[in-house]
């Protein structure tokens, strides 16, 4: 297939697994999100697909031809890192030109495609500063400038705006994904903020536990995780243990219907119902009905714009987001009525 | 008042080094730069008195011939340190801290050796007699043992020796804070390795390396013993002529003028790595 393809990717540091067992096909275009907590192994895979690491087993492969073994300078995939490596005895313009005068560029043309980057992130005119001279926003352009000078057949970036405060990372989010539109470059980034993924991604791979746990556009992973370390990385989860009962799940003696049942899941075996807080319903207490169960409000956190209400029910936590408007009923310490919609709820391995 | 009394405590602090400064260094100085200007007693001693007579015997071609040689042999000897220390200490920082240490401890120890030891210890191994050629023609490389000591080569092995750990004590610090991402960016825009070692590690690296080269030339610069263990009567340094001309000679007034020449060659040095220092643009 044309684009970039991992077979069964491994990589291990002497005894220690760093990755096990990744498969993942990336088709040309896509802006695609590695997501993991810290340690899952997501920036080793971007380094295999850069070629600064070699995969312990597996091949990598770009438009049907084999790189496992290529060189990275013989890539030609521009890299965003983490530092952002800007070189610090270069002025910017110098920076971004670095890898046009390795290929051998005029220096007039290498001055215009200098300044077209400049143009392109948004920072013209500022070729003969010093990198000491930029602000943090403006070395992340720069740095984006200068991984895109070759026009790169990959774009890479591993965590690029973690150094960045919560409202610039934000803009530079949006910035980067209407960059990456732009240009339709093929993008892989590493992250570990579940909303710079939501965000900006075509395609969200999650990683755990040193392998992929899931691929998928992001909603639909917010919607249908297929299992519990996906639905409880992204965003929050309801996970109320109970027994798989003729498709649906069995809570305090109760069987709830659910919407979809995950893998590796058997008759009357354990299994957790999965549903998203946004979802969970309240109504009055004794109001009967398919898929409730009673609870006991045990706190109320009223945040302005959303409610969130934790809830004693089935022997389990349960967390309920809602309204304002629709909580003025539910006081601490009260009873309920809880309703988990079938069409919300999963169930998932425990 | 309370802003006062910490600022006092200040003028305190400083006595004490501006103290050891006086006592170890500005008053023998003083003394030295007095006596190379006073008169020598021919035969004796000197006598106070003002005359430039031992600093116009600088201008003969035997001093110029010493002078030259002694800056060619610490430049030569920090090129080389330089050249051999740089890649060790590069190598070195790559590795896990765990590892470094014993190469650390191993360098560190090579300090406690005096340079007595080290003169006669690189004396005996490049000798005829005991020396690594017997080892060579016994492995078939040479057909005859050959005495390798007094030298030139010689002489620049014992020095080099002395002063490699210098160097890599100067280059560790600013090797092991590189940002190993740095040549990986290099790497990753189309750079070969040695392209990105040429055009980033060693420009970024650049007043680490001055400083190393600096350091190296006016340490060996002062170097007297090896040149006389090592090498033969023209390998002999300036330094080597102080010690002739104040011990041997009795010549104070000369050696004392020459040793004040070469402070004012090595000061500058000094300056230049400041000034190379003070221009290094900060890390990102």
């Amino acid at each position: 297939m044309s684009g970039l393809v991992l077979e069964k990717i491994d990589k291990h540091f002497g005894s220690v697994v760093a990755l096990s067992d990744v498969r993942l096909e990336i088709a040309h275009g896509q802006f695609v999100c590695l997501l993991g907590p810290s340690g899952c192994g997501k920036t080793t895979l971007l380094r295999i697909i850069a070629g600064l690491e070699a995969p312990s087993a597996g091949r990598v492969l770009l438009d049907a031809e084999e790189i496992t073994e290529q060189a990275v300078h013989k890539r030609g995939f521009g890299m965003v890192f983490q530092s952002l490596a800007l070189f610090p005895h270069l002025t910017v313009g110098e920076n971004i030109a670095y890898g046009l005068k390795v290929r051998g560029l005029a220096k007039p043309e290498q001055d215009a495609r200098v300044a077209e980057l400049l143009e392109l992130v948004r920072l013209p005119g500022l070729a003969a500063r010093h990198i000491a001279q930029l602000s943090g926003g403006q070395r992340q352009r720069i740095a984006i400038a200068r991984a895109l000078a070759l026009k790169p057949k990959l774009f890479l970036l591993d965590e690029p705006l973690s150094a960045l405060d919560a409202k610039l990372r934000e803009e530079m989010q949006i910035e980067l994904r209407l960059l990456q539109q732009q240009l339709g470059i093929t993008t892989i980034v590493v992250t570990h903020d579940q909303r710079e993924a939501m965000t900006m991604a075509d395609l969200v791979v999650v990683m755990g536990d040193n392998r992929v746990q899931q691929v998928g556009a992001p909603l639909d992973i917010y919607r249908r995780p297929v299992n519990r370390f996906v639905a409880d990385f992204i965003g929050t989860s309801n996970l109320i243990p109970g027994r798989l009962r003729e498709g649906g799940v069995e809570v305090a003696g109760a069987r709830l219907a659910v919407a979809e049942v995950g893998p590796g899941l058997a008759e009357g075996g354990e299994a957790s119902l999965c549903i998203r807080p946004e979802e969970v319903r309240l109504l009055a207490a004794g109001e009967a009905g398919a898929n409730r169960l009673p609870g006991r409000i045990s706190f109320v956190r009223d945040l302005g714009a959303t409610v969130e209400i934790s809830l004693d029910c089935a022997g389990t936590q349960v967390l309920c987001l809602t309204m304002p408007e629709q909580h003025g009923q539910f006081r601490q310490g009260g009873t309920v009525t809880v309703e988990l919609p079938a069409a919300a709820c999963l169930a998932l391995a425990p | 008042m309370i802003r006062s009394a910490p600022r006092g405590r200040d003028h305190v602090l400083a006595v004490y080094p501006l103290a050891m400064l006086a006592v170890f260094f500005l008053v023998p100085f003083g003394i030295m730069l007095a006596v190379s200007v006073f008169h020598r007693v021919q035969g004796g001693f000197y006598e106070p008195g003002f005359e430039l007579a031992s600093y116009a015997r600088f201008f003969t071609p035997f001093f110029g011939g010493v002078l030259g040689f002694s800056l060619a042999l610490a430049g030569i000897a920090s090129l080389l340190c330089v050249a051999l220390g740089f890649p060790f200490t590069y190598f070195l920082t790559r590795m896990p801290r765990r590892r470094q240490v014993p190469f650390l401890v191993f360098l560190l120890s090579v300090l406690s050796l005096s340079e007595v030891i080290i003169g006669f210890s690189w004396s005996i191994l490049l000798s005829r007699t005991a020396g690594l050629s017997n080892l060579f023609v016994a492995l078939g490389l040479l057909e005859a043992p050959a005495a390798w000591t007094p030298g030139f080569g010689a002489l620049l092995a014992g020095l080099c020796y002395l002063a490699l750990p210098y160097a890599v004590l100067v280059l560790y610090p600013a090797l092991s804070r590189l940002d190993p991402e740095l040549v990986e960016a290099a790497r990753s825009l189309g750079a070969s390795p040695l392209r990105t070692f040429f055009t980033v590690v060693v420009p970024v690296l650049r007043p680490a390396i001055v400083a190393a080269l600096v350091m190296v030339f006016v340490f060996t610069l002062g170097a007297y013993l090896l040149p006389q263990l090592l090498g033969q009567p023209q390998h002999w340094t300036l330094s080597v002529l102080i010690t002739d001309q104040a011990i041997y000679q009795s010549n104070l007034p000369f050696a004392a003028a020459m040793a004040i020449f070469l402070l004012a060659v090595s000061l500058p040095l000094v300056g230049l790595t400041q000034w190379l220092g003070r221009r290094r643009s900060p890390a990102p």
